[in-house]
């Protein structure tokens, strides 16, 4: 094994196994946190960070090939979706207050 | 490394499905949606992973539209639960 590729398949279970861990906590946030506004900031990030990097380790796995290109897309994709989708979510939960019940800026518990 | 490939894919399993219980006792329908959300984000790695361990290069193809169609959806649905309806204008 030449050294080039350890140091390629090094980085990527060092990808791998940072992208668990970011998706781990984002699982963790979205169990224990205590209302929609936190789920959402631990769940936003979390998960863009943590499939980010488990996609970018898994085009590192195998090497330069074609299909690293629709990997690529999708990490594109998660970094475009994921942030979009929590704040959607957390504006539909403030502008629908009384009915959803979470606190406003004026109403902090 | 298949190990540790199937490994993950087997924790982020096990990590839909505590997620699944946010989606069931969720207080508000903001929380189901985010928790099915979470689901689909972890099930498009889960379909990476298989296209990579089993040299499946369809299966990436799937993994892109899943992801597309989640997008999609939560936007449609969050939509929904803000203005009442999916077309139009937005009400200011």
């Amino acid at each position: 094994m030449s050294g080039l590729v350890l140091v390629q398949q090094i980085a990527s279970v060092a990808l791998i196994v940072v992208g668990v861990v970011f998706l781990l906590g984002g699982t963790v946030g979205l169990i224990r946190l205590p209302d929609l506004y936190c789920r959402a900031h631990a769940v936003g990030k979390c998960d863009s960070a943590g499939a980010g990097s488990l996609l970018l380790g898994l085009m590192l796995h195998g090497g330069l090939a074609v299909d690293d290109l629709r990997i690529l897309v999708l990490v594109l994709l998660i970094l475009l979706s994921s942030p979009t989708t929590a704040h959607a979510l957390a504006r539909a939960a403030h502008n629908t207050r009384p009915a959803s019940g979470l606190p406003g800026r004026e109403g902090q518990r | 490394m298949i190990t540790l490939l199937w490994a993950v894919a087997t924790l982020l399993l096990v990590m839909s499905a505590a997620c699944l219980w946010r989606a069931d006792v969720g207080p508000t329908i903001q929380d189901r949606i985010l928790a099915g959300n979470v689901v689909g984000t972890k099930t498009l790695v889960v379909l990476v992973l298989l296209a990579v361990i089993g040299g499946h290069a369809f299966l990436m193809d799937v993994a892109i539209v899943y992801g597309l169609l989640n997008f999609v959806i939560t936007i449609a649905a969050t939509r929904l639960i803000e203005t009442g309806r999916l077309g139009g204008e937005t009400p200011s």
